[in-house]
Parts: C-alpha cells; structure tokens; sequence
C-alpha cells in the first residue's frame, strides 16, 4: 500500500486546492493520519474511493474526539530596567528575568475516519477533520454520501460532541432523546441532578443527597439523612 | 408533530445524490399505517424499536430507533484505567464476550507493542471459534424461532452452547462475563483436563451441525419465507459498512481473520464461505458453513497447541501508561468487524476509548432492505441481521 506520504501527494495532484496535512502518530502502531482542510473534502473523499490504486471502499469506523480549551504555560525570558542601589547610589539598571506566561490555545472537535478497502484488502488510511471551534463553528461536511456506513456514526457524533454535519441526510439524535439538551462525550459535560430518594443513603450517594438538598435549600442536608420527599 | 412523524419528515429532498434505492410509492387510497414494532416486541432481542409505515402489509417506510440501553460505554472508559475497562467490554455483546476482550486486548497491545506468547495466541484462537459457533448456532436457533418454529431449533442450539459456555466457566469462572484476556496474553492456562474435555466437545459438534443442517436446510418452510427475502446487493453492502456473515452472504469475499491475519490465523487452513443472493436464506447458510470452519480451526488449534506462558513475563498491566499516540485495532467477531480505537494522552486513562459496533453499523441498510417486503418478513430480516443490543446502544 501507498505511504502517507505518497496519498499526500496524490491527493494533492488529483483535486487542486485540496490542503492534506501529515498528522504523525508517536506510537509503534504507525497508522499516522492525514488532515484535511474544510474545502474539496468531498471531492477528495470521492477521489480516495475512486482512484483504481487506492479503492479505499469501505469506511470502517467514524470517532469524535473533544479537544477543550487549553491553558499552556510558557516560560519567557523578559528584558526590563530596574531602579536599583548600588553602592549607595541610584541607578537605572538592565535586569533579565525569566516570565511565566499564561495563555489559553483554542480548543476544537475533531472527527477521524478510518478507510479499507474491500478491493484491494488494504489500509488503513486515517483521515482527521477539525472544526473550527467547539462552539458556534462546530460543522464539517458529511461523507454519508460518499460511504453510506458513516449514517449512524455521524448522527452518533451529533448527538454526543454536537459536531453538525452539512449534508447529512438524516441529521437526528441516535442514542439520546430528542429533547435532550447537552453532549455527553464532551470533557467538561457535567452530570444532571438526578436526584433519587434513597432510605439508607451512603457513601457517593450520600455525597450526592447532601449537594442536592443544598442547592435546594441553601443549607445541607442533616447528617446521614437527606430530608424526605425534597424533590417532589 | 409526534415523534414518529418528525422520523418520515421530507425524506424526499434528503435523498439527493444520495446512496439509497427510489422509496416505494404507495398504491391504492395512500393510507399508511404506522406501527411501532418494539422497543417490547419480542423479535427484537431487547430493547429496539422499528418506526414502520405500511401500506397494507407492504412496508413503505422503516426507521430504527436506538437508544434504550444507552449508558455510554465509552465515557465510563475515558474515567478509568486501560485494565479497568477489560470487564467493561464483556458487557458489549454480550454473547460474545472473548471476541469483545480480544479486540481491545489487540487495540491496546497496538497501542504499547506488548508481544503475545505463542500459548496465548492458541487459546484465544480456541476461545474466540467457540464463541464464534455458539454464537452462530444461538442466532440461527433465534431467527427459526422467529419464523415460528417454536422451541425445537433454538434448544437444539443452545444444547450444544450450553456446552461450550460449561468449558468457558470451567476456564475463566463464568458462564458469560468471562474478563478473560489481558494486554499481553491471557489471564488463566488451560489445564490438560480442560483440554481434554474441550477436545471432545469439539469432537461432538459436527454431530450436532449434521443434525441441524438435515433439519433446517431444505425444509420447505424455511426455504418458502427465507429465499429472495431481504436481499442486499454487494456493492451497497461494502458501501454501507456492513462486515461479518452478512457481507460474505452478499458475496463479497472480506474476512479479517484471512485480510489482517491477526493473531495466528495465517497458519491456519480454512476456507470462507460466500454467498451468491444475499438474501436471508444466504445468510443462514453461511453462519452454518462458518461453524463448520470455525471447528477445522479448532481442530488444528487443539491440536497444535504448545506449552509455555500464557503472559509475557515483561508485560506490565496494572498502573501503565502508554506513550502518547493512536492506535485502532480489529478482529473478525461473530457479527462482524469489531474495533478498538484508542487514543492516549500518556496518562493512566485513554483520552478517547471508541467501540466500532457491527451490529450498529449492519443496521444501516435495515431499512433497504425491509423496503417493499411484508410486515412479516421484517422480523425475519432483522434477525438475519444478528444483533446485540448490549453492543448497538453502548
């Protein structure tokens, strides 16, 4: 099979403007990916399906993948003047002083394909897509029309990151409910109060009884037993 | 709007240039009727729902609803350490429950580079064709069973299941929630007692396949509701992901034991059965003649099998972390292509754990092919499918 290196390539000579980027991968499995940038997607995906080397045929598995915000801290070698006594007199002097800086890198969502092929019993080839942000550009094109089995995993992708597809067909919730607001799989998705009155409450359910009847009351909830029926 | 109308809302403009047969306009008056087949139908192996539109007896409409035994596998995994998920996958398919160990075992053993003793690869192999033939026997037993014929076939198969999940208790301590392998081998050796009990179960399936084939086969019954019956044409199945038994009895020649040759496969001889319609008749038969080949394997694995570890001596497997990286590993399970896809991050936790579910991804193309048949073939197509639903909702 065809290095990533090679499919770069020849992506980028089949479909111009098409941007690939090599994502390599640490580990001793080797299967490094390929970015793609938004723009051409289909028309690359249509190419890796098509091309008689390639015939990758079969889309074997869609994943999200949440990346939050990151907060990186840098050290920075900062040049300032300091006033300063030397030898009882005043005086302006050049001081270098290493800095730690705080900044916060954007995070983003990520969708990863993995590609076979039934024909030429090859693969796989990985392919990434990153959206913009993981707020209000959370889109991407759909290849559910180019591989029929990336139906449900997108909706599946949809209902637990929020990741919207243009161009799927069907784009509905697949494991939660319809009315169902937040996305579980993200990383900072946090647990509904579900609270649930229990006689002999203990341990995490305990825990759990005692910051539900604060959030109610204001006050916790008594020592070893939740007040009855606070929920109702 | 109801939740079952939004479900057929403006599909017509949906479907452009999309990989999908013309929808079935109905005749006569153009009345529907909208049954919910499930989530308590008994055809459907658990907790699933099928949204039908019929036009008399005639389907014109089907979706699948999931979502009933959701409780989100995958972000339990993300909270706890590579090991402490092993117990997790058995609850995955739950009829299968080496093949689900297997798959991550071989994802995470991709991830760290840990090697397998021989032995090991030997009993997984033992341990992964028993599963496939009981697996296949229960499921052919259900799909009769749905067909009507009540009681004989299904206890006929799990006579003989009930054998090998005895030698799996005998082995791991459980009948079903085996937690048997671990990233770099296997948790327990098999003694020579259990050997040899495992060699005459062997010796005593064929019997039994003997038995079931002069039984089902050419029974007129099964043949009349099964043949032509939701067909699935071979260029839609490798298009829609479809793996497994399914894809090979649409004729496409596609098994991961002989493409990946993962673990030992490649040293043994057998051969992978196809299909030529791709109906439900197809995909009956094919099950058969797997088991029969799955027993040629387990008679060489039995047969070939050496001494020594069933653990690599070096393998670490409680409080590691691997290198960061991706792995995503696959195994030919009973019901199709299972996969693991795992990211780390270089903590004692996967950053992304991710279960690639044939039997969500063989339910794509449920509804093209329950298109245009009677209400009473769905059942039937359905079960052909061979699903889980411990494994479609996660």
């Amino acid at each position: 099979m065809k290095t990533v290196e090679e499919i770069k390539s020849a992506i980028e000579a089949a479909v111009l403007g098409a941007a690939v980027e090599i994502v390599p991968n640490p580990s001793v499995s080797g299967q490094h990916s390929l970015r793609l940038a938004p723009g051409y997607v289909l028309d690359v995906a249509k190419f890796l399906r098509d091309d008689a080397e390639l015939k990758l045929d079969f889309l074997s598995n869609v994943t999200g993948v949440d990346w939050p915000d990151k907060e990186v801290a840098e050290k920075v070698m900062v040049t300032r003047t300091v006033a300063k006594t030397v030898d009882g007199v005043e005086q302006q002097v050049e001081e270098t002083v290493s800095e730690t800086r705080k900044r916060v890198e954007p995070g983003f969502l990520e969708v990863v394909y993995h590609l076979y092929s039934v024909e030429k019993k090859h693969g796989p080839v990985v392919l990434r897509m990153r959206t913009v942000n993981r707020t209000d550009q959370a889109d991407l094109p759909s290849l559910t029309p180019i591989w029929r089995s990336a139906e449900f995993q997108e909706r599946e992708i949809f209902d637990l990151y929020g990741v919207i597809f243009a161009g799927h067909p069907d784009l509905r919730r697949l494991l939660m409910w319809d009315n169902f607001k937040d996305f579980p799989m993200r990383r900072d998705y946090v647990e509904p109060d579900d609270f649930e009155y229990e006689p002999t409450a203990h341990d995490a359910v305990l825990k759990r009884a005692q910051l539900h009847q604060a959030a109610l009351t204001g006050q916790p909830g008594e020592e070893g037993r939740p007040e009855m029926g606070a929920s109702q | 709007m109801s939740d079952f109308q939004t479900h057929f809302a403006s599909d017509s403009e949906k479907l452009e240039g999309w990989n999908r047969p013309a929808m079935i306009a109905p005749d006569g008056d153009g009345e529907l009727l909208e049954v919910a087949m499930g989530p308590h139908h008994p055809s459907t192996h658990g907790v699933f729902r099928m949204d039908v539109a019929l036009d008399g007896e005639r389907v014109i409409r089907l979706k699948p609803v999931f979502g009933y035994l959701h409780r989100n596998h995958e972000k339990i995994a993300e909270g706890i350490s590579y090991l402490a998920s092993m117990p997790y996958t058995d609850r995955l398919d739950y009829i299968c429950p080496i093949t689900n160990n297997w798959a991550y075992a071989l994802a995470v053993e991709k991830l760290t580079g840990q090697e397998v003793p021989e032995r090991a690869e030997y009993l997984r192999v033992i341990l992964g064709e028993l599963t496939r033939f009981q697996n296949h026997a229960s499921s052919i037993g259900f799909l009769i069973q749905e067909m009507g014929a009540s009681g004989t076939p299904l206890m006929y198969a799990f006579r003989e299941r009930e054998k090998i999940l005895d030698l799996f208790e005998e082995l791991t301590g459980a009948r079903m929630m085996v937690n048997y392998m671990r990233f770099g081998g296997c948790r327990v050796d098999a003694s020579p007692v259990w050997l040899e009990k495992a060699r005459q179960v062997v010796e005593s399936l064929p019997q039994f396949l003997d038995e079931f084939d002069r039984l089902l086969s050419s029974n007129e019954i099964l043949m009349a509701r099964t043949q032509g019956v939701g067909m699935l044409p071979a260029e839609l199945a490798v298009n829609a992901g479809v793996t497994g038994p399914m894809l090979r009895a649409s004729g496409v020649n596609y098994d991961i034991r002989k493409v990946d040759g993962y673990g030992i496969y490649n040293r043994f001889n057998f051969r992978v059965p196809l299909g030529d319609h791709g109906d439900v008749y197809d995909r009956y038969m094919i099950r058969l003649l797997e088991m029969r080949e799955s027993l040629t394997i387990l008679r060489q694995a039995l047969k070939d099998l050496p001494a020594g570890p069933v653990m690599d001596p070096k393998a670490k497997i409680r409080g590691f972390r691997p290198k960061p990286g991706e792995a995503y590993g696959r195994i030919e399970a009973p019901k199709g292509e299972l996969g693991f896809y795992l990211i780390s991050d270089g903590g004692p936790n996967p950053y992304r754990y991710r279960v690639r579910p044939p039997s969500l991804i063989n339910l794509t193309i449920l509804e093209d092919m329950c298109l245009g048949q009677n209400v009473a073939d769905v059942v039937l197509i359905f079960g052909s499918v061979d699903i889980v639903l411990g494994e479609v909702d996660r």
